[in-house]
């Protein structure tokens, strides 16, 4: 390992092309630290989105009216205004709202941290786009299906459990799956309040190290990498869904 | 035997024309979004004579704001023209019977639509000159323009990539016809598959610019003076009061979603209409 | 009050149902004994299908009362748990769960709903899907049987509830023309066998040999019915005769 790592300072040495990141260990921690986080809050966002879309879902199936307009206020709302701005509303706006806290060196810190209000800010961002991936996804099961279980004697519960979420999942899944990835992507955003993500973590180096050019060309290279797995993945889990003789 | 026909279709996944929102239509919002951001600052103003109302801040303050918000626009419009154009081209590549031209064009489509915008908007930033040499002709670089070419970068993947998806989406049977009239492939495509296109690509088309104009406010972060910076500039020139946040921030959204608003109700009803059409 | 099997297994008194303006049953009586296999045949929008669907509460009605085997399906405190162990159905587009094997369509009910041991359930669907005539199919979805294959799945799925009574809706209305017959010998297998039987159906021949009973419907009442010997050959009513010269 660090005759790899020696050989990119060799590299550096000869012609000038500087990747510090895999020969100084500092450098390189602070690169790793980057990609973890990024990995850290696109789980944390896919999950709380994911839970927002099935929550949102279930109210607009509402009976009442204000229930199902509170809730498409907030779609459109989070739809067609800049996830940036959200994010600097959320985090600013908000943020200074909240009371303060004591931090370990006796100074007053905020209750959250910008990782939290990033997380936050952009699970609803993302959220908004899944609850009507959702809802449509349970519109698309047939009617006729659902009553099939009824005349079995299946319970609403078990139709709803059964029936229709394993349905709906299958129809929305490439649009879940495409929106997780929209996801992943938008998280560099959160550079913008300084959450040490991997865009944060590699301007950090390049403004150390003065080498902007193979730093850029690392991030492209390390996101199409990183969404490009997680596509694969996605398509793979999408193909072992498939219903045989289906669509 | 006959497999598929026989099993109830799943329903095609429709997309619900959006409720107006909150039960208003488009021209109440905009009073109601204006209560909701002042509202709460008209409270911090009784309190001091001397220090302007949030309100009274933010009304001195608009006129910049909003010529910053046009900027956003014209950006916007430049970057979605440009990304178009080279997106086209781009598309038609990935369905080209050249291989080595089928293959380049889908690895720069999947390159820049797997790339985050922000990513590419430094990008931009950073490894273009900021003039260009031309015949020794000096031509200068800004930032601005180097922001149209950034934000056109990922518009232009996400062109190609409606475009391919269009033109596959044709039934093969038009191919057919067309080639069993004597039609060259350019022909077919000019002629008869890209206007059946057009009607399946514009909805697509207008949810990226409606993405891409929010996308817009993005070139803050690398420094040009649209919207977001001016509204930074404005807060800190106004001594970082807290309460002056929350309704320039607002303001902000307001402006984006006034102006974003219309055109997803606008696609929704194009997606429906086509829809029916076939 | 309790029911006796020497009353009528399905009994309907005076059966009115609307959908918003619009009138689909007038008023409809007709009584079903145990082991009876009775047609229900009239032109299409005469209300046969929502005739059958109100037997299994999947639709509701104004007014009238619907009996199955004494309970009262009009009811709104109707434990529907309890009419559907004793009604079966069976759709026109079958209506297979696509997401699941032919075995695990047939047993997935008796498992959930009667919480059945397992082992036993899928011993009893395997035997419904040899009786169906589908051996060596029980891991296919749906999606890969033919339509007469799969309506003959949903049969056994219905079969595995071991219901009192089974409704069948129009099941050869959407199957191609050769598979039709499959599905129509496994249905006399089972009107053989004992099973009541109630059907809405357009094949004639079939219901002259399997039906006891024949109900003629239009515009929401029965016109006119009897056994088919006599009603095919003897029919008194204008409409009923109008619509057998149309159709034999």
């Amino acid at each position: 390992m660090d005759l790899i790592f020696d050989w990119f300072r060799v590299l550096y040495q000869e012609t000038g092309i500087n990747l510090p990141f895999l020969y100084d260990e500092y450098d390189r921690n602070r690169m790793v630290d980057g990609f973890l986080t990024t990995i850290r809050l696109s789980l944390v966002c896919l999950f709380f989105s994911v839970i927002i879309g099935v929550i949102g879902a279930w109210l607009q199936g509402s009976g009442f009216k204000w229930t199902r307009r509170i809730v498409n206020g907030y779609i459109q709302l989070f739809r067609n205004t800049p996830p940036l701005v959200q994010l600097y509303f959320f985090y600013f706006a908000i943020g200074t709202l909240l009371p303060r806290v004591e931090n370990d060196w006796g100074g007053q810190s905020p209750i959250l941290g910008s990782f939290a209000w990033a997380a936050i800010s952009l699970s609803f961002f993302a959220g908004a786009f899944n609850v009507e991936i959702f809802r449509s996804g349970i519109e698309a099961v047939p009617r006729s299906t659902v009553e099939a279980a009824e005349a079995l004697g299946f319970s609403k519960l078990q139709i709803y459990r059964d029936i229709t979420l394993p349905l709906a999942f299958r129809v929305v899944l490439p649009a879940l799956n495409n929106n997780l990835v929209n996801l992943v992507k938008t998280t560099t955003l959160a550079y913008a309040i300084a959450v040490p993500e991997m865009l944060y973590e590699a301007n950090q180096i390049w403004s150390d190290n003065v080498n902007v050019t193979e730093m850029m060309i690392f991030l492209l290279l390390a996101y199409f990498v990183l969404v490009g797995v997680l596509v694969g993945a996605m398509n793979r889990w999408e193909r072992a869904m498939k219903i045989p003789g289906y669509g | 035997m006959n497999c598929k026909t026989d099993l109830p279709v799943m329903l095609p996944v429709s997309k619900p024309e959006p409720e107006p929102f909150c039960g208003l239509r488009a021209w109440h919002i905009l009073p109601l979004a204006l209560l909701a951001i002042f509202g709460p600052s008209l409270a911090f103003a009784q309190s001091d004579e001397g220090v302007l109302s949030p309100l009274a801040v933010l009304m001195n303050w608009a006129p910049l704001l909003l010529k910053g918000f046009i900027f956003n626009l014209v950006i916007s419009v430049s970057a979605m023209a440009l990304g178009t154009v080279v997106g086209a081209m781009l598309g038609l590549g990935q369905i080209s019977l050249i291989p080595a031209v089928r293959g380049g064009s889908w690895f720069v489509t999947q390159f820049f639509r797997n790339a985050p915008w922000l990513v590419l908007l430094f990008f931009a930033m950073f490894l273009l000159p900021f003039e260009i040499d031309l015949f020794g002709l000096k031509i200068p670089f800004p930032d601005w323009l180097k922001a149209i070419l950034g934000l056109s970068l990922p518009v232009m993947a996400n062109v190609s990539e409606i475009v391919r998806g269009a033109v596959n989406s044709l039934p093969s049977g038009q191919w057919e016809a067309a080639e069993s009239l004597a039609y060259t492939r350019l022909q077919t495509l000019w002629l008869i598959i890209l206007p059946q296109c057009v009607k399946r690509m514009l909805p697509p088309w207008m949810n990226l610019y409606s993405i891409l104009t929010m996308a817009t406010v993005l070139a803050s972060i690398v420094g040009v003076s649209e919207v977001m910076t001016l509204t930074g500039q404005a807060l800190a020139s106004e001594g970082g009061r807290p309460e002056l946040l929350a309704p320039f921030y607002g303001f902000v959204l307001l402006l984006f979603f006034v102006y974003c608003y219309p055109i997803a109700r606008f696609t929704v009803r194009l997606e429906k209409k086509f829809a029916v059409i076939g | 009050m309790s029911w006796t099997p020497a009353d009528p297994m399905v009994s309907l008194k005076d059966v009115h149902k609307s959908f918003g303006d619009l009138k689909v049953l007038n008023g409809v009586s007709l009584d079903v004994m145990k082991g009876d296999v009775i047609c229900i045949i009239g032109p299409s929008g005469s209300g046969k299908s929502t005739l059958i669907r109100c037997v299994n509460a999947l639709n509701d009605i104004q007014q009238g009362s619907i009996l199955v085997e004494g309970l009262e399906v009009n009811d709104p405190k109707l434990d529907k748990l309890e009419l559907r162990k004793k009604v079966g159905m069976v759709f026109q587009q079958y209506n297979l769960f696509p997401h699941k094997t032919a075995l695990q369509n047939v047993m997935m009910a008796p498992v959930r709903v009667l919480k059945q041991d397992k082992a036993k359930a899928e011993a009893t669907a395997r035997a419904l899907i040899k009786k169906v005539r589908l051996e060596g199919k029980e891991d296919a979805f749906p999606g890969e049987l033919s339509g007469g294959q799969q309506q003959r799945v949903a049969i056994a799925r219905s079969l595995a509830m071991q219901p009192d009574v089974i409704l069948f809706d129009e099941v050869t209305a959407a199957l191609d023309p050769e598979t039709v017959g499959e599905v129509l010998q496994t249905i006399k297998e089972l009107a053989e066998e004992g099973m009541t039987c109630i059907l809405v159906t357009h094949e004639m021949a079939f219901a002259r040999e399997v039906a006891d009973h024949i109900y003629f419907t239009d515009r929401g009442v029965i016109v006119e019915h009897g056994p088919p010997a006599t009603f095919f050959t003897n029919a008194q009513d204008p409409r009923t005769k109008e619509f057998l010269s149309q159709i034999l």
